[in-house]
C-alpha cells in the first residue's frame, strides 16, 4: 500500500446502526474499529490512533460530551457526532466541547460518507494552508486582507472580515454561536448571540448571491453555522 | 440644597407622583363663604348649569335650597339622585346614597354642605369622606363650605362669634381641593338679605343665630374667609413657582414639634400647631411624654384624643416613655430635626417661686431650639372635666395603706421604746417609708414621710405623746429624717416606676416575639388564626377573625378560625371587610370608615399584595383606640400579612416543584419513546442504503427496492417526528429557547430543509431589508415554516409558485406563505388547524393532518396567532404573526477606513 490506511473508530451502542456504518465506511476503503460503550470507545481511540471518530451521543455508560472533552486533551482528530432530532442543546454542548460536525438520525449513508470525506479533506488541507481562498465568485486574499467578487473589490467591516476569515479557516465544520463569538468578538461577548446572527446577515448580503438561499454560509438552526468552501 | 436654581429631583418626583394620582381622581371644587347666606349654593348651581350647557353629565347628589325661589329655579332641569332612607331610632332619615352615586357614575356631582355629618348608620360618618370616595372613583365634585367649619379655624371662630360649630372639615380637604371659589358678600348686603328673609334660619335656634349675624362678627368672618383663601392662592403660587421653577425652590424645614402635656388646652395647642405648620409649609410632629405610671383614665383619654386630632390634621404622632419630659422632648426634636417646639403655657405658680415652666426648662436644656408658648384655653368647656376633681378611689386607698404601714411601724417600735436608741427607732420609720414608696408609689411615699416624722416626734421623742420637743437637737433629727425619707421615697418610687415600665415593655416585647415565633412556624391558615387569637386576647382582650384571599385574589367570605377557640367567633360584616380589602385601608371601629361597626378591620398588606383582612373584636373598644395601639395593631397586621404571604409562596414553590418533577418525568418518557421509535428507522434507512454497497453489487431491481425501502422509512420517520412533536407540545408547557433572531436566516434554513419536497415548485422569498430581530425559538419557528412549505408543496400542482413574505404590522411581525393551488373549501379555515384534520376529506395526498396543529401550538406558545385564508387571485395564504418585542441593540461597529479602502 502506497497510502496509509485511513482508520475510523465508531462508538455506537446500537448493533444494527454500528453495522451499517461500518459497512458504508469499509466500502470506501476505510479501516473501521467498533466500540459499543464510552469506555470501550476511549480505549479504541487511544490504541488505534484513528483519523476520525464517529460518536453517538446517547451512550448507556456516559455522556458523549465527556468523551469529546477527554479526547480533546490529547488529540485534535475530527469527531462527527450522531444525535437524535430535537436535541439541539446536546449538539451545541458537543460542538462547544470540540466536536466538528453532527448528523441527525435517521441519516443516509451518502450523508455520512460526505461528512466523513469533508472532515478528512479538511485535515489534509489544513497542512498545506494556502493564503488564497475562493468560493463561488468570491476570492479572499488572506495575506493582503482583500475580498473580491468577480474581480471587483468589496468592502467588509473589520468584524465582517474577521468573521469571514474564521469561517474560511474552519470549512465544513459546524461552528456554534459561542465559538464564533469567542473567536471573533472576544471572550467577553459569548452571551450576545444575536451579534453573530446580525453580522452573519450582513456578511451574507455581501458574499452570497441570494442571501435567503445561501450556498456558502449555511445556518444550522438552533446550533450554529457551517461554511462550505467548495 | 438647591443652590443652582434647579428644582430638587425629589420634589419633582413627588410632584410627578402627585400629578399621576391626581389625573385618575376626580376634581374637587369648593364654593367657600364667610357665613350662611352669602350665596354659595346659588353660585354652585350656576356653575353646574354652565357645565351642563357644555354637555357635562351633571347630577345633584345633595342640595339644600331651604325653600329659596331663586335657588330652586336653578335646580329645575338638573338630574337629582334619590336619597336613601336610613332607619334611626324609630324614625326614618334621608341621607345621600353613596352607592347609588358610584353606580350612576356622573361626570360631575353636586354635594352641598361639605361639613355635614351623615346620619348614623351611613357608610362614613362625614360627608367629606363620601366625597373622598367619589373623587377616588374619578367623579368631579362641587361642594360648599363656610369658614367656621374648617377644623383649624373652628376655635378661632368660636372665640370671635361665641358659637362653636361641631361639624368640621379637616383642612387638608380644603387645601387639597383642586379649586376654591370664594363667594363673597359685604356684611351690609348680607344683613339686608337677612332682613328680607332671604337667609334660611332654623326656627329653634333663631335667637342664637340672630346674635351670630352681628355686623362685627360678619366682618371678622369675612376677613377670615378672605385670608384663608389668600393663603390658598399663595400655596398655588408656590406650587406654580415650583412647577415652572421661576426661582430657587424654597426649602423650609422649620418643622414643628407640638408637645402635648397633661391638663387642659391640649386641643387648642394642637390646632395652633397645625395652623402654624400649615403657614410655614412645614411638617409637624405631636408627641406626648408618658411619665406617670398611672395617669387617670380621663387624662389618658384626653391625650389620646389630642394625638388622634393631630394625626387627623396631618401630624406625625408619637408617645414617648421617659422619666424627664424635657430631655425626652429635646432628644426627639434633635432626632427628627425639628427646630421649633410648641408647648402649652404653664399656669403661674406664685406659691412655688422655684418652679420653672416647661418652656424655661426646654430653653435651658437646648438653647438652640425655638420654644413657642401657647396660651391654654381657659374657656375650654369641653375640656373641663372631672379630671381636676378628687383623686380616684384607688388613690385614696393607697394613702390609707401608707398610713396603716406607718401605724404598724409605730406599733412595732412602741415596746422597744427605751430599750433601743431613738436613732434606731427613726431607722424603723425610714424602713416603713421605703416600703410605702416601693409598694404604693410617689404620692403615698411623700405623705408617709411626713407621717413618719410626726409619729416619731409624737410617740417617741420626749416629752412623749406630744409634738413639743424638749431638746432642740431633735429638730435637726426631724429635718434630716424628713429629707432622708423624702429622698429615699422619691428614688425608690422612681425605680419602682422604671421597673414597672420595663416589665410592661418586656411583656409587650415578649408577646410580640412569641406571636412572631408562632407565625413563623405556621404552615396552615388555621395556625395563623390561632396565633392571632392568642396574641390579641392577651394584649388587647380581643377576638380575631381572619379572612384570606382565594387563588384568584378575591377575598373569601368565610373566616379562617382557630381550632379549639373558646366562644363563638366574632360576626364579620362582609361589606366592611371587602371595603378594607379593596381600599387597603383600615375600616370599622375607631377609623374614619364605618366607625359604628363593633369590629376593627385591618387589611393584611404584604410586600406583594393585600392578602386578606384581619377583623378584631375587642371586648373594650377603648383598648384598640389611640395612635399607639393602632400602630401596634398595624405592626401586628403586617406581620400576619407576611406570614400569610410566606405560606402562599411555600404553596407556590411546592406546586412548582411538583410541576418540574412531572415535567422531567414526561421529558424522559418522551425521550425514551423517541429513541425506541427512531432507532429502528435509522437502522432501516442505513441498511437499505447499505444493500447497494454489498458485493456482488445488487441488480437494478434490487437497488430500486432498496431505494423505495429507504424513502418509506424516511417518510415514516417524518411522521414519527410530527407525532412526537405534537406529543411534546401537548404534554405541558412548551419550554421555548427564545433568542433574538433574524427571520431571514430561519427562512433560509427552512427553504434548504424543504428543498426536496419543493423541488417541483418555484419558490421565492420576499423579506424587507429592515425587518427587526424577533425573539423566537428558531428551531420551532423553522418547523412552522417547513410545515407550511411542505403543505403548500403537497396540496398544489407541480410547477406552481410558492412565496414567503414578511412585514411589520404594528407591534407584530407577520409572516405568510402563499401558494397558487386550489385553496381550501370555504368555511374550513379554522378546522384545518385541528389535529388529524385535512382540507379535503377525500384525498389521495398522504398525511395525517398534524402539521398545521403543530404550527398553531408553536405560534401560540410564542404569544402569536396563525390563520389561513383563500387569496383573492386564487390559492391559499397561511399567515402567522409574532410579537415584535423590543430587540436588543448591537453595538455599532466603528468603521475605521482601512488602507486602500478595503479592510
Amino acid at each position: 500500500m502506497t497510502e496509509p490506511l485511513v482508520t475510523i473508530v465508531v462508538v455506537e451502542d446500537e448493533n444494527n446502526i454500528r453495522r451499517f456504518i461500518k459497512l458504508a465506511l469499509e466500502s470506501q476503503g476505510f479501516q473501521v474499529f467498533e466500540a459499543d460503550s464510552l469506555q470501550r470507545g476511549l480505549i479504541e481511540a487511544g490504541t488505534r490512533r484513528p483519523d476520525l471518530v464517529v460518536l453517538d451521543l446517547g451512550l448507556p455508560d456516559g455522556d458523549g460530551v465527556d468523551f469529546i472533552r477527554d479526547l480533546r486533551t490529547w488529540s485534535e482528530i475530527p469527531v462527527i457526532v450522531l444525535s437524535a432530532r430535537s436535541a439541539e442543546t446536546d449538539k451545541v454542548a458537543a460542538l462547544d466541547s470540540g466536536a466538528d460536525d453532527y448528523l441527525t438520525k435517521p441519516f443516509g449513508t451518502a450523508e455520512l460518507l460526505a461528512r466523513v470525506r469533508a472532515q478528512l479533506r479538511r485535515r489534509s488541507r489544513g497542512a498545506t494552508g494556502t493564503p488564497l481562498a475562493e468560493f463561488g465568485s468570491i476570492r479572499v486574499d488572506l495575506v493582503r486582507r482583500t475580498v473580491e467578487r468577480n474581480g471587483v473589490p468589496i468592502h467588509l467591516t473589520p468584524i465582517e472580515y474577521r468573521l469571514l476569515s474564521y469561517l474560511i479557516g474552519n470549512p465544513d465544520c459546524v461552528l456554534t454561536h459561542r465559538q464564533l463569538l469567542k473567536n471573533v468578538w472576544g471572550p467577553s461577548h459569548v452571551e450576545d448571540s444575536h451579534y453573530v446572527r446580525v453580522y452573519m446577515g450582513y456578511l451574507r448580503k455581501k458574499v452570497e448571491e441570494d442571501p435567503t438561499r445561501p450556498k456558502h454560509i449555511l445556518t444550522e438552526v438552533g446550533v450554529g453555522y457551517r461554511f462550505i468552501g467548495a | 440644597m438647591t443652590s443652582d436654581g434647579r428644582p430638587d429631583p425629589d420634589q419633582l418626583l413627588a410632584r410627578v407622583q402627585e400629578e399621576e394620582a391626581k389625573a385618575a381622581r376626580g376634581k374637587l371644587k369648593i364654593f367657600f363663604g364667610a357665613s350662611a347666606g352669602v350665596g354659595k349654593t346659588y353660585a354652585m348651581l350656576g356653575a353646574a348649569r354652565r357645565q351642563k350647557e357644555l354637555g357635562t353629565d351633571v347630577v345633584i347628589g345633595v342640595v339644600e335650597t331651604h325653600g329659596r325661589k331663586e335657588t330652586e329655579a336653578l335646580i329645575t332641569g338638573l338630574e337629582r339622585l334619590p336619597l336613601c332612607e336610613i332607619p334611626y331610632r324609630g324614625s326614618v332619615l334621608k341621607e345621600f346614597d353613596l352607592d347609588a352615586a358610584l353606580a350612576r357614575r356622573p361626570a360631575l356631582i353636586l354635594m352641598d354642605e361639605l361639613a355635614h355629618s351623615n346620619v348614623a348608620g351611613s357608610r362614613h360618618p362625614k360627608r367629606w369622606q363620601d366625597i373622598h370616595d367619589l373623587l377616588a372613583a374619578g367623579i368631579d365634585v362641587y361642594s360648599t363650605v363656610n369658614v367656621q367649619h374648617l377644623e383649624t379655624l373652628n376655635d378661632v371662630v368660636s372665640g370671635i362669634a361665641g358659637i362653636r360649630v361641631w361639624e368640621t372639615v379637616p383642612d387638608r380637604i380644603f387645601d387639597e381641593a383642586d379649586e376654591v371659589v370664594l363667594v363673597d358678600l359685604p356684611p351690609d348686603d348680607l344683613l339686608q338679605r337677612l332682613k328680607e328673609g332671604k337667609v334660611y334660619l332654623p326656627q329653634q335656634a333663631e335667637r342664637a343665630i340672630r346674635n351670630f349675624f352681628r355686623k362685627g362678627n360678619l366682618i371678622a368672618l369675612r376677613e377670615l374667609a378672605l385670608r384663608r383663601t389668600a393663603d390658598r392662592v399663595d400655596d398655588e403660587m408656590l406650587a406654580y413657582r415650583r412647577e415652572t421653577s421661576v426661582a430657587t425652590v424654597w426649602q423650609t424645614r422649620d418643622a414643628l414639634l407640638v408637645c402635648i402635656g397633661s391638663g387642659t388646652g391640649a386641643e387648642r395647642l394642637v390646632r395652633t400647631g397645625a395652623r402654624l405648620a400649615g403657614r410655614l409649609e412645614a411638617p409637624w410632629h405631636a408627641v406626648h411624654v408618658h411619665t406617670h405610671s398611672s395617669e387617670p383614665e380621663v387624662e389618658r383619654q384626653r391625650i389620646v384624643h389630642a394625638l388622634e386630632l393631630s394625626a387627623s390634621l396631618g401630624a406625625e404622632t408619637a408617645t414617648l416613655v421617659a422619666d424627664d419630659p424635657v430631655t425626652a422632648l429635646v432628644d426627639y426634636a434633635r432626632e427628627q430635626n425639628l427646630s421649633r417646639l410648641l408647648v402649652g403655657r404653664d399656669h403661674p405658680r406664685p406659691w412655688r417661686p422655684w418652679y420653672r415652666s416647661m418652656a424655661d426648662r426646654i430653653g435651658q436644656a437646648a438653647p438652640d431650639l425655638d420654644v413657642i408658648q401657647v396660651a391654654r384655653n381657659e374657656d375650654a368647656r369641653a375640656a373641663r372635666s372631672p379630671s381636676t376633681a378628687a383623686p380616684a378611689p384607688g388613690n385614696w386607698l393607697a394613702y390609707l395603706k401608707a398610713a396603716a404601714i406607718c401605724a404598724v411601724a409605730t406599733g412595732l417600735a412602741t415596746p422597744l421604746a427605751g430599750v433601743i436608741e431613738l436613732t434606731n427607732i427613726a431607722m424603723l420609720f425610714l424602713l416603713a417609708v421605703l416600703i410605702v414608696a416601693m409598694r404604693l408609689g410617689r404620692g403615698p411615699a411623700v405623705a408617709s414621710s411626713f407621717l413618719a416624722v410626726a409619729a416619731f416626734d409624737f410617740f417617741f421623742v420626749a416629752p412623749r405623746f406630744s409634738f413639743a420637743v424638749s431638746d432642740a437637737q431633735y429638730l435637726m433629727t426631724f429635718a434630716v429624717m424628713l429629707s432622708v425619707a423624702l429622698i429615699t421615697g422619691q428614688l425608690t418610687a422612681r425605680y419602682k416606676q422604671h421597673a414597672d415600665v420595663a416589665t410592661q415593655r418586656e411583656a409587650r416585647a415578649r408577646a410580640l416575639y412569641e406571636m412572631a415565633r408562632d407565625l413563623s412556624a405556621a404552615l396552615l391558615p388555621m395556625q395563623i388564626a390561632e396565633a392571632c387569637d392568642r396574641f390579641l386576647s392577651v394584649e388587647f382582650g380581643a377576638q380575631a377573625a381572619l379572612l384570606l384571599t382565594d387563588a384568584g385574589d378575591h377575598l373569601q367570605v368565610e373566616t379562617v378560625s382557630a381550632k379549639g377557640r373558646s366562644g363563638s367567633p366574632p360576626i364579620v360584616d362582609e361589606g366592611v371587610a371587602r371595603w378594607a380589602f379593596d381600599h387597603g385601608e383600615a375600616a370599622g371601629l375607631s377609623t374614619d370608615t364605618l366607625p359604628g361597626s363593633p369590629l376593627l378591620y385591618l387589611p393584611l398588606k404584604a410586600p406583594m399584595r393585600t392578602r386578606g383582612v384581619l377583623a378584631i373584636a375587642p371586648r373594650d373598644p377603648l383598648r384598640v383606640q389611640g395612635p399607639e395601639a393602632r400602630r401596634q395593631l398595624d405592626t401586628f397586621a403586617s406581620l400576619v400579612a407576611i406570614a400569610v404571604e410566606r405560606m402562599h409562596y411555600v404553596e407556590v414553590a411546592q406546586s412548582t416543584l411538583l410541576q418540574m418533577e412531572s415535567e422531567s418525568l414526561r421529558n424522559s418518557l418522551l425521550a425514551a419513546i423517541s429513541h425506541d421509535l427512531r432507532t429502528p428507522l435509522s437502522v432501516l434507512v442505513g441498511l437499505a442504503e447499505s444493500i447497494r454497497l454489498t458485493q456482488p453489487p445488487p441488480t437494478d431491481d434490487q437497488a430500486r427496492l432498496a431505494g423505495t425501502l429507504k424513502e418509506e422509512a424516511l417518510r415514516m420517520s417524518v411522521k414519527v417526528n410530527k407525532l412526537l412533536d405534537m406529543a411534546r407540545l401537548q404534554a405541558g408547557k412548551i419550554q421555548l429557547n427564545r433568542q433574538w433572531q433574524p427571520l431571514e436566516e430561519i427562512v433560509g434554513s427552512a427553504l434548504m430543509a424543504t428543498a426536496a419536497p419543493l423541488a417541483a415548485h418555484s419558490v421565492s422569498a420576499v423579506l424587507p431589508d429592515d425587518l427587526p430581530l424577533i425573539e423566537i425559538d428558531a428551531v420551532l419557528i423553522e418547523r412552522v415554516l417547513c410545515n407550511l412549505l411542505e403543505n403548500a408543496a403537497k396540496f398544489t400542482p407541480a410547477g406552481t409558485h410558492i412565496s414567503i413574505s414578511a412585514a411589520v404590522r404594528g407591534s407584530e411581525v407577520d409572516v405568510w406563505v402563499d401558494d397558487s393551488g386550489p385553496g381550501f373549501p370555504k368555511g374550513r379555515e379554522e378546522a384545518i388547524f385541528e389535529k388529524f384534520e385535512r382540507g379535503a376529506r377525500e384525498s389521495a395526498t398522504p398525511g395525517v393532518g398534524l402539521g398545521l396543529a403543530i404550527c398553531r401550538a408553536i405560534v401560540a406558545a410564542h404569544g402569536g396567532s396563525i390563520h389561513a385564508e383563500n387569496r383573492a387571485g386564487g390559492g391559499a395564504r397561511f399567515v402567522f404573526s409574532l410579537p415584535r418585542g423590543m430587540p436588543p441593540t448591537t453595538a455599532e461597529e466603528i468603521v475605521v477606513p482601512a488602507d486602500g479602502g478595503t479592510p
